[in-house]
């Protein structure tokens, strides 16, 4: 390498006048490949698509590197390899994601309509069709509230405590384990709460259980986005404040919240919506329950993921069931992309403003 | 800011007035209002510490009840018959499950998080790639029971064509053996937990990529190199050890996911050398497919691997985050 560079290149292989192949030759040897891939894929009889197209994206690499090798040289060879090479990885990777969302929009849309919001699992099992997702609608509201109610706050002070008074040794240990807190797997948070919650203390399966152990994954969440945003603030803004004769607390409440509340609210708003998702301390701590039941203190409830994952497993393969699982993961996405959405729209809008 | 400094600086009379300011605010906690803000502040701090050292103490608590009456051994044993009255379980298929099916995971998203990442910064054009940052970031938000589902009903189908063709060109591996079941093993799992790990593993690399350099990458294109040399010679010696914590937080998150690998895995308590033959579950499968049925030493018992579990991906977590935290201090000196 460092040869070729330092060595002027001989009149014949400048790279400036050497042949080059022309631009649309990516997708034509893309092309290519494709369509010798499915033509191996169908003489040999391959059942899977997938076959298909590993065949096709290896004959793409290969091919692409023997042709440029051989027209434009070894190191714009292995250029155009990594080239194709990242093109296929982002391919690759789109797929499945792809198929995914539309698997669960197209599978999602039969049984979604106004008789699914508002009904529940009360008169219907779970292998009949009918019945609908209001009792885990209103689960997974309450739920969510009261964990951002209990999360917030806690997040709120911490990031302040991080950003404006820490020093020395409790912050350095707070901001570790606020990193370490943000990699806890959810079930872990569930079985504390059951732990302490259900086996020693004695209450019941409740949809506060359940709020407390997703708070838990939800403050570290807070704690981190609250805190780069108080970063963001200017220090001016405080000097100002504070050479006013104004009082700590009352500059960061009426001077650095108020210039962060855009971004703060857009990072609660995010550990929202990963919170809304979490399956498994709810399975542990809230139970499920067909019924409706809107008291969150008292009893087991029912939340949207755990409809889904309860109306795939315990309904024994029964395509109404699988059916409404998909619906309800339907309605599931949209609200946190929809939430995932304002947040970021409320980002981009009250982004605070650095210096002036 | 500085200029005010200086031309303040000469006069004198700034100076006597600062004891009894240094009394007042340098602390800042002497007005009440101070003290009390200060100490809510910090007592949401102390609190975050007493919950992690609450859920090691209440977790190692529940474990320590049950695993004295355990009667097979709690590492060795390929059992998980809890309820039983002298209860019989041990980890061993759970941790061959969970790490296998981790490193299957990282082995498939790795690569190709790095390379849509590259892709992002490097190759597509920019409004491209930020389009593409904004998906990827959506689709980080996806809740894991979506992919459980879509991986149950959509993945595991169209795996079969898969599974035979792998044995039929790999079978000799010893890995790849098919006995013809549904696959519902290791390696669908892996490929699940790779497809979820994926947007944190891009997210992470992308903005250590973004980081790297520009003048290192120019000088090298104004020496000839190709595209590639760049990001081979400047970007990736520059975003090694950001990869490398990206994707052990994906690692994190891979080893403690449970709703997906409860959808998709059948699980079978013997360990298989065949990841496309039934064998092994992982700990947080475990815990949710067993759970119901549990008596209060079953759950103790499940406590007690959650307990294990939790133990490992504090230490993934922890080592990632040292890096990354290493990391930011000599990149800092160089900036």
């Amino acid at each position: 390498m460092s040869n070729a560079t330092i060595t002027p290149p001989a009149p014949g292989t400048n790279s400036l006048s050497a042949a080059r192949l022309p631009r649309w030759s990516p997708y034509a040897i893309a092309v290519g490949a494709v369509a010798i891939g499915c033509a191996i894929g169908l003489g040999a009889g391959l059942g899977s698509q997938i076959q298909w197209g590993l065949i096709a994206a290896v004959l793409f690499v290969l091919g692409t590197y023997g042709i440029a090798a051989a027209v434009e040289g070894k190191r714009q060879a292995k250029d155009r390899v990594a080239t194709s090479v990242v093109w296929v990885a982002f391919i690759l990777a789109v797929i499945p994601l792809v198929s995914l969302i539309w698997e669960t929009v197209s599978r999602g849309v039969k049984v979604l309509d106004v008789f699914f919001l508002t009904h529940s699992m009360g008169v219907v099992t779970d292998y009949e069709p009918g019945g609908g997702i209001y009792h885990a609608i209103i689960g997974t509201l309450e739920q969510v509230g009261l964990a951002t109610l209990i999360s917030v706050p806690i997040g709120l002070l911490t990031a302040i405590y991080l950003v404006e008074y820490g020093r020395g040794k409790l912050a350095k240990a707070v901001t570790f384990f606020v990193d370490v807190m943000t990699g806890i797997p959810s079930i872990v948070a569930g079985l504390f709460i059951l732990s302490f919650w259900i086996l020693i203390l004695g209450f019941s399966y409740s949809g506060f259980a359940g709020s407390m152990a997703l708070s838990i994954l939800m403050i570290p969440v807070v704690v981190r986005s609250t805190e780069e945003m108080l970063k963001l603030v200017p220090n001016e803004l405080r000097e100002a404040s504070l050479a006013l004769g104004v009082p700590k607390w009352r500059t960061i409440l009426k001077v650095v919240l108020p210039t962060s509340i855009g971004g703060i609210t857009t990072g609660v708003m995010l550990a929202i919506a990963r919170i809304a998702g979490e399956t498994a301390p709810v399975l542990l701590l809230v139970w499920g329950n067909p019924l409706i039941n809107t008291d969150p203190f008292q009893g087991p409830q029912s939340s949207l993921p755990l409809y889904i994952y309860q109306q795939y497993q315990n309904s024994g393969g029964s395509p109404a069931a699988y059916d409404r699982a998909w619906a309800a993961a339907l309605v599931l996405i949209a609200f946190i992309m929809i939430l995932n959405l304002v947040a970021r729209g409320i980002a981009r809008w009250k982004a605070p403003k650095t210096g002036r | 800011m500085d200029i005010s400094t200086k031309t303040t600086a000469p006069p004198a009379p700034t100076d006597p007035p600062t004891p009894s300011l240094d009394k007042r605010g340098a602390r800042g906690a002497t007005r009440p209002g101070d003290r009390i803000f200060l100490g809510l502040s910090r007592g949401s701090g102390i609190l975050l510490l007493v919950i992690m050292a609450a859920i090691a103490a209440f977790l190692t608590y529940r474990a320590s009840m049950v695993l004295s009456k355990n009667d097979g051994n709690f590492l060795t044993t390929f059992e998980w018959n809890a309820n039983a009255t002298p209860p019989v379980f041990g980890i061993a298929v759970l941790a061959f499950g969970t790490i296998v099916s981790s490193v299957v995971a990282m082995a498939i998203a790795v690569p190709v998080a790095v390379g849509i990442a590259l892709f992002i910064t490097h190759y597509a054009p920019k409004k491209l790639g930020g389009t593409i940052a904004y998906v990827v970031d959506l689709l980080a938000a996806v809740p894991s029971i979506v992919y459980g589902l879509w991986g149950a009903l959509f993945l595991v189908p169209h795996l079969t064509g898969f599974y035979s063709w792998l044995d039929d060109y790999f079978g000799w591996t010893g890995i790849f053996e098919w006995q013809g079941g549904a696959p519902r093993t290791l390696l669908a799992v892996g490929i699940l937990l790779a497809i979820m790990i994926l947007p944190i593993i891009t997210n992470v690399s992308r903005e250590v990529f973004r980081q790297a350099p520009l003048m290192h990458q120019e000088a090298a294109l104004a020496l000839g190199a190709t595209r590639w040399e760049v990001i081979r010679m400047s970007v990736i010696p520059f975003g090694r050890s950001g990869v490398i914590s990206a994707s052990m937080l994906g690692l994190g998150r891979a080893l403690g996911e449970t709703m997906a690998v409860a959808t998709v895995l059948s699980p079978s308590f013997e360990i298989n050398a065949s990841l496309l033959d039934p064998g092994g579950g992982t700990f947080a499968q475990n815990i949710a497919a067993k759970f119901s049925e549990a008596t209060e030493q079953g759950r103790d018992a499940l406590i007690a691997s959650g307990l294990v579990l939790f133990i490992i991906t504090l230490v993934v977590n922890g080592a990632a985050r040292a890096i990354i935290a290493r990391r930011k201090e000599y990149s800092g000196a160089n900036a």
